[in-house]
């Protein structure tokens, strides 16, 4: 069994105040693994999106932590929690949020460039996972040229180029029709997932659940069950 | 070096910023537009205003006294109050007056060869001194005491005496008149028309005078430190000293807030200003606001709240630059095209009006982005989650 990516423990989060309150996510304890490809189901209001975001360094939980390696990332100062997701974290927006006036190669480049990496050798590096994705003809041109299922992959390479260990997916097909989710996330789960990479989804579509190695379902804020995937089978 | 460690590692991510601004072509044209309109506007309007003070206080550069006693009244030099010969010889008697001169400043019609009229201004020397002469291009200074001699000056209104040269005779008031030198000056008058040179005493016959004659005593001090006390014995005696600065800065004041002229010019400034900010504010912020979901998810993939105050900053001063080299270099072509065309066009672009303007125009780039800002700074990644 691989080594664990992502602990969490007894995580809960609140919105709003006074009678208001909502609690969203509910003592959520879990633990993700390396080579793991992990995904989050359930109804919309369920807390999948709320869960996902305190695990990855975008909300900080009302209660609980997050451990990483050992190291527990809300007790880290806003500056560090924005180095820990420029270092560790790929994210794949739902609606990709690829900016259209830079070119796709640029786009890419954004994680390498924040790390101060140098402009010319950013490119080349980008350049090289736009190939992974089988978009290295496109490089220059900008994202609203290209299909829905090309930004899919040019925010996967951008997601990856930075080789981070823990990458989120938010709905990963639910811009997609089903044929392209389907050949998107099946190229994820045989190129992008390896030993030392764990993969975070939260999606809707049942249609994709074959690609995963365990489904944890969640309902009013909690876990309610984890299975297996087919993958794992 | 820390800074400069930081504007290298920064780099990379103000040539994103630039890219998104320059890209986006329509939005940074419009700002462009905006700005460069704005700039050329104001730097317009002032250097004009610059221009034409430079020619209200050009008999005063133009003679280069250091100090001038006059009527306290007096707003401007064209329109001087006469004081009584005693005045002048009080001032000479003046502790710390090392001369003092009278200068006569009137205006006459001259009657040209053709029998057209033409109004000119006519400046009187001191006839011993000939204190504040112009230089001369053609003649000789002494034919100013021949027989009727003038001085005329060769600037952008010396054609509408048709272009006399020595020897060319007119009518001033029935007495002849002959060129007899052509002069040059470092600025012409602001009314439109010739000047004329010649001696106080002729000044005086030739032009129709009040009882008084003295209109300007121009002083020399013994040295720098005279100067107060000589100001103080002249307030006793009811006139008034002013330095050569003092009495430009009071003509420019008195053109300024006694005429509406300075008023009129400052509101279409202050347009010009609000017309830059709106056009570049509302362009910029909804340049912004339509990266703003991006730039949230900047922000969740790692980007520090500070680089991307760094972006919009970067953009907005790369902007106003931009705009602001476009209207200096708009404006200074057109100045020196009107400048070709209109000989007695009056702008002139002042380190001032420069100044004026970039102030102007780092305001506008200030609040624009400060709003900007505002909202950048206001996303939460989980926003971008969420939508």
């Amino acid at each position: 069994m691989s080594a664990i990516a992502i602990q969490a423990q007894g995580l809960s989060k609140w919105f709003g105040e006074g009678p208001t309150r909502t609690q969203a996510v509910k003592d959520v304890t879990f633990e993700a693994r390396f080579n793991e490809m992990l995904y989050i189901v359930g109804p919309s209001g369920s807390g999948k999106t709320t869960l996902l975001s305190m695990l990855s360094g975008i909300l900080r939980p009302s209660a609980g932590t997050v451990r990483v390696e050992n190291v527990d990332i809300w007790s880290l100062d806003v500056n560090r929690i924005a180095d820990f997701r420029l270092q560790r974290v790929g994210f794949v927006f739902q609606d990709y949020h690829l900016f259209n006036r830079l070119s796709t190669v640029e786009n890419v480049a954004i994680p390498l460039i924040l790390r101060k990496r140098d402009w010319d050798e950013s490119m080349k590096e980008a350049l090289k996972y736009l190939e992974v994705v089988g978009l290295g003809n496109r490089a220059h041109l900008p994202p609203s040229k290209l299909s829905g299922g090309e930004q899919q992959r040019v925010a996967i390479a951008r997601a990856i180029v930075s080789a981070p260990d823990i990458l989120i997916f938010d709905e990963p097909t639910a811009s997609l029709d089903g044929d392209t989710g389907r050949k998107i996330v099946e190229f994820v789960r045989e190129k992008v997932l390896t030993e030392k990479r764990c993969i975070l989804t939260v999606t809707h579509d049942d249609r994709i659940y074959e690609f995963a190695d365990r489904i944890l379902k969640m309902e009013d804020g909690r876990i309610v069950g984890s299975q297996d995937g087919a993958a794992r089978a | 070096m820390a800074a400069a460690t930081r504007a290298v590692e920064m780099r990379g991510i103000l040539r994103i910023g630039y890219r998104l601004l320059v890209n986006d072509r329509g939005k940074f044209l419009a700002l462009l537009l905006g700005i460069t309109f704005s700039v050329f506007l104001m730097i317009q309007v002032t250097s004009m205003f610059a221009g034409m003070m430079k020619k209200a206080s050009a008999t005063v550069t133009n003679t280069g006294a250091k100090l001038w006693v006059l009527d306290p009244a007096v707003n401007n030099v064209a329109s001087s109050i006469p004081m009584p010969d005693y005045v002048l010889d009080a001032v000479r008697s003046i502790p710390g007056v090392k001369y003092a001169v009278p200068l006569y400043s009137g205006a006459a019609l001259v009657r040209l060869r053709d029998g057209t009229y033409q109004a000119v201004t006519v400046l009187g020397l001191d006839d011993t001194s000939l204190y504040g002469r112009p230089a001369l291009v053609e003649g000789q200074i002494a034919d100013i005491y021949a027989e009727n001699g003038f001085l005329v000056v060769k600037d952008e209104e010396f054609p509408k005496l048709h272009n006399p040269v020595i020897g060319t005779e007119f009518e001033i008031n029935d007495n002849r008149g002959v060129i007899v030198g052509i002069a040059k000056v470092p600025a012409s008058g602001l009314f439109g028309i010739p000047t004329l040179y010649t001696t106080f005493s002729r000044a005086i016959q030739y032009i129709p005078s009040m009882r008084y004659t003295v209109s300007y005593i121009l002083v020399e001090p013994a040295d720098a430190a005279a100067i107060p006390g000589i100001k103080a014995d002249v307030a006793r005696l009811g006139y008034e000293v002013l330095t050569e600065a003092e009495l430009i800065r009071k003509i420019t004041h008195w053109y300024m807030f006694g005429t509406g002229m300075g008023i009129n010019l400052l509101i279409m400034t202050a347009i010009s200003f609000v017309v830059g900010l709106s056009i570049s504010g509302q362009t910029f912020y909804s340049f912004v606001l339509e990266n703003l979901e991006k730039f949230g998810a900047l922000k969740a993939i790692g980007a520090k709240g500070r680089e991307l105050v760094y972006i919009i900053l970067f953009q907005s001063a790369t902007t106003a630059f931009a705009g602001y080299g476009l209207g200096v270099g708009l404006c200074a072509t057109l100045i020196a095209l009107a400048k070709l065309r209109l000989a007695d066009y009056a702008s002139i672009v002042t380190f001032l009006n420069l100044g004026l303007a970039l102030g102007m125009v780092l305001t506008i780039a200030s609040l624009s982005s400060y709003f900007a800002v505002r909202r950048v700074l206001r996303i939460e990644p989980f926003d971008i989650f969420r939508s």
